[in-house]
């Protein structure tokens, strides 16, 4: 496979990023962010990206969706990358319907998966608890009751979690924290008794909230894959998700360094334009390259994961490891590159330097993702 | 034929080409020459006095001459296999895959054949390229001269017309094998009075002409495989000009693409085995399994990652290239990074191997290999332009920034 665009691929850009740029430029972002909008995204531009079939990208056509692969969502996740627009794309139409479609059953792919193709239907996985991203360290409790079981426990990090319609949470039936058996998904309503979802207003400025179940009762229909088997399927599930997010961290990353060439070209000192100076021009030549091979990486991850999620583990790590760290660097070079107006709400650099540092978390930091590679090469 | 059939078809004789290739390199690569070279003793380079280093190597290539895959992409007509770019990136990905070393090294493949195939003309295809690709010939490359290393437009080697013949006259440095070279590509000024860039010619001509002498130079690997090199009034026939007299830089630069290229890619042939399993055999590991040094697993997983990020970008430009999407200068990127990666490889190494990694002279330490690789590899960020001079390239080419 040529890690290249398709001319399919290429289109599928071109009309996200219209879409994308013409309707929710930053200050898009901005905007919702100052008017502390409740849902924190615009419920209108959602049903146009739906009703373009992006919601619905990864859902099989039987289900409503367009059947598309994990290069297509990455290329999305790009362009919503350059312009940091709020949208339940991530956590709805990547990761919850991959975990619905790798994981559901018949009866559940058939009443959730359209849903989340039309665009009406908002889902997201609830995973960490602690401050760093470990799946494994799972801790929240369901107990069997009955013929179902009862969830007690709290998560962090829930991505649209105040304004999704389907919570998928991560919970131990069986084994304690740090152990992979043991691990089971639940579909929970949010509606549910003993369901409590905060708010958190992030650094950010996207959507994220806390949740708290305490003896919420669910019946053993809402499993999702097998129970106590649940780390394989969280395992792919996740491996997407940083896919995407590797995605978005290159789109961001490009469109900083973009900024920042455009600045060097254009602001004078010392009676020269800045970019004339060699020191100026040798790191935005390390950033550049740093982006490219991290673009490289990351096509190679979600073509690895288009062949076989199972075994994408490797690609995946080196992508978002090299995604965090690339990313962390474009932001903070375009910061001090634009001198005191990056320090300026006004302007929005800053935007950006926010974003990178909740995608560098989410998912596994690249701290994380190095050390799976390491255990992987056994050392 | 709709175009989803069209790539089908396309790829099952891929599939085919994949299949008949390995068995052949399985049935005709021999387990010696299945592991990575650990000397240059141990690379064959060809030319006239070449001497085979053993009798595996001797078949290897041969077997591989035969098939014309010394020079896998090249024409049949000139020596090569004529692979298309698809047909090259299977062969190269099953030689990986076994660790077959390549047959044959060589300046002719790496830098002046490219050269040759755009800008030569016929006569000199035909007499040149399907010697390169034989190993008959061993060429070096005289580019840099004392007052002209990243300057290298400001050279003063000179070329005076005489007659038929040019007559050249100065001195070359850093001439890598000058002394077991049969024959030099050559930048030389033929105009002093035209711009820097505008008065020079690309020549090629035989180092055993009258007047051409060399002297090798001792590096602090403590090899010397490189020279000085002297020209006294070396004659040399005008048809021997590449390209047209005076627009020899054209030919230079895209020469220099292509070592830029080989070179960000030498990290590749490195030393087979994982960096992480190679330190775990020096420095032990811990109750679970894992390096008895955090720090040093951190560098090495850290470097792991970049490497398999660089390797992704190596397989993309070959892909933007064979889809014309590829920028010119994207080679000067991938020399940079590929260079600088290389040298974070042998710090690991030396670091790893501890007191082991600093023994010289000595049978154990097979005469010091690992250490001298080590100090080799730190031309690698200066041969072919150095890191400076690529970022300098980035930012001017690519990224437009201003600024001469
Ligand atoms: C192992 C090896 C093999 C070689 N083989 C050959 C060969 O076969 N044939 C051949 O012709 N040449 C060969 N070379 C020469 C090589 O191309 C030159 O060494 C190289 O181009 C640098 O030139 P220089 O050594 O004169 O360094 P200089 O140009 O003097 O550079 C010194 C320092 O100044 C920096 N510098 C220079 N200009 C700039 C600038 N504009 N901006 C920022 N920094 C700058 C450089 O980056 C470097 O750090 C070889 C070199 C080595 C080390």
């Amino acid at each position: 496979m040529a890690l290249v665009l398709t001319e399919e691929q290429s289109m599928l850009r071109d009309s996200a990023r219209g879409l994308i740029s013409d309707k929710a430029p930053v200050s898009h972002l901005r905007s919702l962010r100052d008017s502390k909008d409740p849902t924190g995204f615009s419920k209108e531009l959602w049903h146009s990206f739906a009703e373009m079939g992006f919601a619905g990208l990864l859902v099989p056509e039987e289900f409503g969706g367009s059947g598309l692969g994990f290069m297509e969502a990455g290329v999305v996740m790009e362009e919503i990358g350059r312009t940091l627009m709020p949208s339940p794309f991530l956590a709805t139409s990547v990761v919850a319907a991959s975990a619905l479609n790798r994981g559901g059953n018949a009866a559940q792919k058939s009443e959730y998966l359209p849903k989340i193709a039309s665009g009406s239907l908002l889902a997201t996985l609830a995973i960490d608890e602690g401050a760093k991203h470990r799946p494994l360290q799972t801790n929240l409790q369901a107990v069997r009751a009955g013929n179902g079981f009862k969830l007690s426990g709290a998560k962090a990090l829930v991505v649209d979690g105040h304004v999704a319609d389907l919570l998928i949470v991560a919970a131990r039936t069986a084994g304690s924290a740090g152990e992979r058996d043991g691990l089971t998904l639940f579909l929970v309503n949010p509606a549910a008794k003993g369901v409590a979802i905060e708010r958190t207003i992030m650094v950010d400025a996207h959507n994220a909230a806390r949740l708290e179940l305490s003896n919420v009762e669910v019946t053993a229909d809402s499993v999702l894959g097998e129970v106590d088997q649940g780390a394989s399927l969280l395992d792919g599930v996740l491996d997407i998700g940083r896919g995407a997010v590797a995605a978005e961290m290159v789109g961001l990353s490009d469109e900083v360094f973009g900024r920042t060439v455009e600045y060097l070209k254009s602001r004078k000192q010392f009676g020269k334009l800045i970019g004339e100076f060699q020191a100026l021009q040798h790191r935005a030549a390390e950033l550049y390259i740093d982006i490219e091979i991290t673009r490289a990486a990351t096509i190679k991850a979600l073509q690895a994961l288009d062949a076989d999620v199972a075994k994408a583990a490797s690609s995946v790590a080196v992508a978002k490891a090299r995604a965090g760290t690339t990313a962390t660097r474009a932001v903070q070079e375009g910061v001090q590159m634009h001198g005191g107006m990056g320090m300026t709400d006004q302007f929005d650099i800053g935007f950006f330097m926010k974003r990178a540092r909740v995608c560098e978390e989410l998912f596994g930091d690249a701290n994380y993702h190095t050390e799976q590679l390491a255990r992987a090469r056994g050392y | 034929m709709p175009d989803s059939q069209a790539s089908e078809i396309e790829s099952a004789e891929l599939e085919q080409f994949r299949n008949e290739t390995r068995a052949w390199l399985e049935a005709n690569c021999p387990p010696e020459m299945r592991k990575p070279a650990t000397s240059d003793a141990d690379v064959f380079w060809g030319g006239r006095n070449a001497k085979f280093s053993s009798e595996p190597q001797r078949i290897w290539f041969e077997r591989m001459r035969d098939k014309g895959w010394t020079v896998p992409d090249w024409p049949k007509e000139y020596g090569g296999g004529g692979l298309s770019a698809a047909e090259h990136k299977v062969l190269r990905s099953e030689m990986a895959k076994m660790g077959a070393r390549p047959p044959l090294s060589s300046f002719g493949i790496w830098m002046l054949g490219p050269a040759l195939l755009k800008y030569g003309n016929e006569a000199q295809k035909k007499e040149h390229l399907p010697k390169i690709a034989a190993g008959e010939i061993r060429w070096c490359q005289g580019y840099s001269e004392p007052n002209a290393g990243s300057d290298l437009a400001s050279l003063q080697t000179r070329a005076e017309s005489d007659g038929d013949d040019f007559v050249i006259t100065g001195s070359k440095i850093w001439t890598s094998y000058a002394n077991y070279a049969d024959w030099i590509f050559c930048l030389v000024r033929t105009d002093p009075t035209a711009k820097k860039h505008d008065g020079i010619s690309f020549i090629l001509f035989d180092m055993t002409s009258k007047g051409v002498t060399t002297k090798p130079i001792l590096l602090i690997s403590g090899y010397s495989p490189f020279c000085e090199t002297f020209f006294d009034g070396v004659r040399v026939p005008k048809s021997h000009v590449v390209g047209t007299v005076n627009r020899g830089w054209d030919v230079a630069k895209y020469l220099l693409q292509h070592e830029r290229a080989m070179i960000s890619g030498m990290g590749e042939r490195g030393v087979g085995r994982p960096l992480g399993q190679i330190a775990a055999d020096s420095v032990g590991t811990d109750a679970q399994g894992r390096l008895d040094d955090s720090m040093l697993r951190g560098r090495i997983a850290t470097f792991d990652v970049d490497e398999a990020a660089l390797a992704a970008c190596a397989e993309r430009a070959v892909d933007l290239a064979k889809a014309g999407q590829a920028h010119p200068a994207f080679s000067s990127a991938m020399k940079y990074y590929g260079t600088e990666l290389n040298k974070r490889r042998y710090e690991i190494l030396m670091s790893a191997g501890g007191v082991d990694a600093l023994e010289w002279e000595s049978e154990r330490s097979r005469q010091g290999a690992r250490p001298r690789a080590w100090l080799r590899t730190k031309a690698n960020s200066i041969e072919g332009g150095t890191s400076e001079v690529m970022l300098g390239i980035v930012a001017k080419r690519i990224l437009d920034l201003p600024g001469a």
